[in-house]
């Protein structure tokens, strides 16, 4: 008999009588304006910075302001410049030496400020984690107030991959002190665009 | 009322002034009490051990005793919980640890004794996570405690806070001994945030983790003083 | 064959360093306390336990349906699913798959199941480069030890012996502990081991029936460097990993992170589906004893289990005597009901690690009834015969004393007395440990029932 018949065979004569399966939860969502703070103080707690902005320009000041631009920069947001076109890559390996990826997303939870990243958005899998630093732009119209709310909106299956990003690359290993900056990025900046 | 009082084996043993101080509160509020005299013990010292069985003489004893009863009160967490999962079987008697039979059932309102004291509340795993008498740390929820709801009644006390406000004092019955080493820790570490926070008396539902706490202090011979919640509540002084 | 040493003689050793058990007994108290300040913000916290331990239960209930559901839809999704029913098939199913593939270097990332499978030297012995990705597995991969925790492998060690540890493999420089610098050369060091890495293992936190998908969650995004980077995926996966629906992960990534640490969320939590274009993705579905787990009435809802680490952290005895005390795969309060059911013999003394002070049952996120299953553990060991015959006959005594009224009475009174009658130094004697550290109760000149007839009963 082959493992798979073996394990289903001792599974259905072990298994407790059958039980039914609880409805999905869901619960009040509270108010709107809300979730913008809460998105904002549970980024900080992850370890990210989250900075609310009227307009493109406002990120591309930052930006500026705050990272070398010359490095290698990759944007996949058409209002925002790059200087590495992601087209020409054809290996993520050849992502190791990105400084900054600039990122849409898609939507954020305010309850733990975590971003749902679709494959579409990054052009590779690779590259929020390989990129020295990592900067998503989300519109504050697409924040959720919890995570029953975000997979009622998002089809997680819909994507070959999509993972929750909710802070940087961060370790507390040695003697349970935070280390932001394990493998991935070293910071992870929100820019909520609130138009 | 009629009260049938249980008496754990070892206060019947060697604290025989926490069955009486338990005994005259509850006269004290109006309740008649008998206390069956061919009683033994729950049977809780071999079932935790893993000899469940070997305590069935014990539990059929215990049902000799009280299975006539509307009401079984014992001055202790643990033995209480024991009897209710596993002694009791389909039997109608209800059992109640002395602090939720006084909260819960004779929802008394007046103590009437004074203890000017600092008070240290130690939270009896069994009476606490088993018997609810208190929310647990643990769960989220509304806050409720019932045995300090009682002893806040009481005048002149000073109930302290500690660090940690419903850690394990490690006795845990055979636990004491089997695993002595981590058993005894436990109970340092226990005493050790007592007296951190200026408790000068240590009380709890439970003689058994008393008596362990007990043992350590007087070995060290730490000043604190160890006293059942039953003889606080019954207007006795720490000796 | 060796005698298997007994909890409660690793944790004396362990207790022997008093400062050492004082700092790791306040550094997991310290995640148990981070982990209620989160558990306290969620007026519905005890709702999503609810929910989370009744979805397990349905789970398990219609475990067979939902692995064959799962491994449709998985299949549907060009993910290459395997069945092991045990540690060795698991292996051999990595093995193979790796000679396929032609790998030569490994990375992988933290996996409960594959440590419990002996993937790593199974693999080194047929000579793979296995690298732990997750820092603190790659700390203790180099210092040659196991996780002392399920969430926090390295907890037990202190960032000095970190320091050491890495100045012997990495070169750091002697005597740095600085957690960010120490970080810093792991993460060049493993950079390149990603870089060069043929194939990538990962754990599985949650198999997705309905879809056919699997998430991984992770704070440092190990696992998807990994995984992103090199051709081939292996995810290792015990089979009561399955969750029903996509939505059920809004209750299960709620209450995960914050009860391992305290978090509201892992910073990622990723959800594969289907590799990516000409990759390589495969599934295996491990046994390994889960299915006679099962079987087991008292003990199956420890199958509920989603390793968050959180009984450890809350246990007043891990906290006390370290993860290593208990000399198995997965430590403290969920692996002393685990263990039992893999080797009754080896692991007879853990149920009796634990006072039942009900904490761990309390803090578990999915409600396993965990020290009611100890207790019940007890039973069954002692059943089997592997206590000893010096407390199987003092408790057989006890039961006959405790069941005859006047044995009782005449013992208690005969104890009593001998207590008084003899000299402190006989009562203190090496066979009575209680009195090793601690002093018996003074014998009082009456028993509670002798002060009942005189002054109440005629
Ligand atoms: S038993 Fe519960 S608390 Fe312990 S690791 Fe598993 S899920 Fe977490």
């Amino acid at each position: 008999m082959s493992s798979k018949n073996e394990m289903l065979d001792k599974i259905a004569k072990n298994k407790p009588p059958k039980n039914t399966l609880p409805e999905l939860l869901s619960f009040g969502s509270g108010e709107r304006k809300e979730w913008l703070e809460q998105f904002s103080a549970s980024s900080a707690l992850n370890g990210g910075t989250t900075i609310v902005v009227k307009s493109w320009e406002e990120i591309e000041s930052y930006l500026k302001s705050k990272f070398d631009l010359d490095k290698q920069t990759v944007s996949l947001s058409p209002d925002l410049n790059g200087n590495l076109d992601i087209a020409s890559i054809l290996d993520p390996h050849d992502l190791e030496k990105v400084e900054l990826a600039i990122l849409e997303g898609t939507y954020g939870v305010a309850e733990n400020a975590a971003i749902w990243m679709p494959e579409e958005k990054l052009a590779h899998r690779a590259l929020p984690f390989i990129a020295q630093h990592l900067v998503v732009v989300l519109e504050s119209k697409n924040l959720l107030p919890d995570m029953h709310e975000a997979y009622r909106k998002i089809d997680v299956a819909a994507s070959d991959y999509g993972v929750f990003i909710a802070g940087p690359s961060k370790t507390a290993d040695i003697e349970q002190s935070l280390v932001i900056g394990a493998h991935g990025p070293r910071s992870m900046t929100v820019f909520i665009l609130d138009l | 009322m009629k009260v049938a009082l249980f008496v754990p084996c070892y206060v019947e043993q060697f604290y025989p002034e926490v069955g009486i101080a338990t005994l005259e509160l509850l006269e004290k509020y109006g309740v008649q009490v008998e206390y069956p005299l061919e009683q033994t013990c729950c049977g809780q010292p071999m079932a935790n051990s893993g000899y469940q069985r070997f305590g069935d003489d014990a539990s059929r004893v215990f049902m000799e005793n009280f299975g006539d009863y509307e009401y079984v009160v014992a001055p202790s967490g643990s033995c209480t919980l024991h009897v209710k999962e596993h002694v009791l079987g389909e039997s109608e008697v209800k059992v109640y640890e002395l602090c939720e039979f006084l909260t819960d059932i004779l929802k008394v309102e007046d103590v009437g004794v004074s203890f000017p004291f600092k008070v240290g509340i130690h939270a009896s795993c069994h009476g606490l996570r088993g018997l609810r008498l208190a929310k647990s740390s643990e769960i989220v929820g509304d806050d409720f405690n019932k045995p300090r709801t009682l002893l806040e009644k009481v005048k002149d006390i000073q109930l302290v806070e500690l660090q940690r406000k419903d850690e394990c004092c490690g006795f845990g019955g055979t636990f004491a001994v089997s695993e002595e080493a981590i058993s005894v820790r436990m109970g340092m570490d226990r005493l050790a945030d007592h007296e951190d926070s200026g408790v000068e008396v240590i009380t709890s539902a439970d003689m058994s983790c008393l008596m362990h706490l007990q043992g350590l202090s007087k070995r060290n011979q730490h000043p604190v003083k160890i006293m059942h919640i039953a003889q606080i509540l019954n207007g006795a002084k720490p000796s | 064959m060796a005698k298997t040493i007994t909890h409660a003689e690793a944790a004396e050793a362990f207790l022997k360093d008093a400062d050492r058990t004082q700092w790791h007994d306040e550094t997991l108290w310290h995640v148990r306390t981070k982990r209620d300040t989160a558990a306290q913000k969620l007026p519905e916290w005890e709702q999503l336990r609810e929910n989370a331990s009744k979805v397990k239960e349905y789970v398990l209930s219609h475990l067979d349906e939902l692995l064959v559901t799962f491994e449709k839809n998985a299949k549907a999704n060009g993910i290459e699913v395997l069945w092991a029913k045990d540690a060795a098939e698991h292996n051999q199913h990595v093995y193979e798959i790796l000679q396929k593939h032609s790998v030569q270097n490994i990375v992988k990332s933290k996996s409960i199941l594959t440590e419990e499978c002996g993937l790593n030297h199974f693999l080194e012995d047929k000579g793979f480069d296995v690298v732990d990705t997750d820092l603190g597995e790659r700390i203790i991969q180099f210092n040659k030890q196991v996780p002392s925790h399920i969430v926090m492998p390295a907890i037990h060690l202190k960032k000095k012996e970190i320091g050491d540890i890495f100045h012997t493999h990495l070169g750091t420089q002697q005597g740095a502990d600085d957690p960010n610098y120490l970080t810093e050369a792991a993460r060049n060091h493993l950079r390149e081991k990603f870089i060069n890495a043929n194939a990538a293992i990962t754990g599985v936190n949650f198999g997705i029936v309905e879809s056919g998908g699997f998430v991984v969650c992770t704070n440092e995004g190990n696992a998807d460097m990994g995984t992103h980077l090199a051709d081939v995926h292996i995810a290792c996966m015990g089979i009561e990993k399955l969750i029903p629906r996509k939505a059920d992960l809004g209750v299960y990534l709620r209450l995960l992170a914050r009860s391992a640490t305290g978090q509201s969320i892992t910073n990622y939590s990723s959800h594969f589906h289907r590799p990516r274009s000409g990759k390589k993705m495969y599934l295996i579905l491990v046994d390994n004893g889960r299915t006679e787990q099962l079987g087991r009435e008292h003990f199956r809802n420890s199958l509920k289990c989603i390793r968050c680490g959180a009984c450890m952290n809350t246990c007043p005895i891990y906290r006390r005597s370290s993860g290593f005390s208990y000399n198995a795969t997965v430590p403290g309060p969920i692996g002393s009901i685990l263990s039992p059911g893999m080797d009754l013999k080896k692991h007879s003394t853990l149920p009796f690690a634990s006072t039942l002070c009900g904490s761990c049952s309390d803090v578990c996120p999915v409600k396993i009834n965990i020290h009611e299953q100890l207790y019940q553990w007890r039973q069954v060991v002692t059943e089997a015969g592997h206590d000893s015959a010096a407390k199987k006959w003092a408790m057989k005594i006890g039961g006959k004393v405790m069941g005859s009224p006047s044995l009782y009475d005449f013992l208690g009174k005969s104890a009593r007395s001998a207590l008084k009658l003899t000299p402190k130094k006989l009562v203190y004697s090496r066979v009575n440990t209680w009195g090793k550290s601690r002093d018996l109760p003074e014998p009082p000149k009456e028993s509670f029932k002798e002060w009942y007839r005189k002054n109440r009963k005629p």
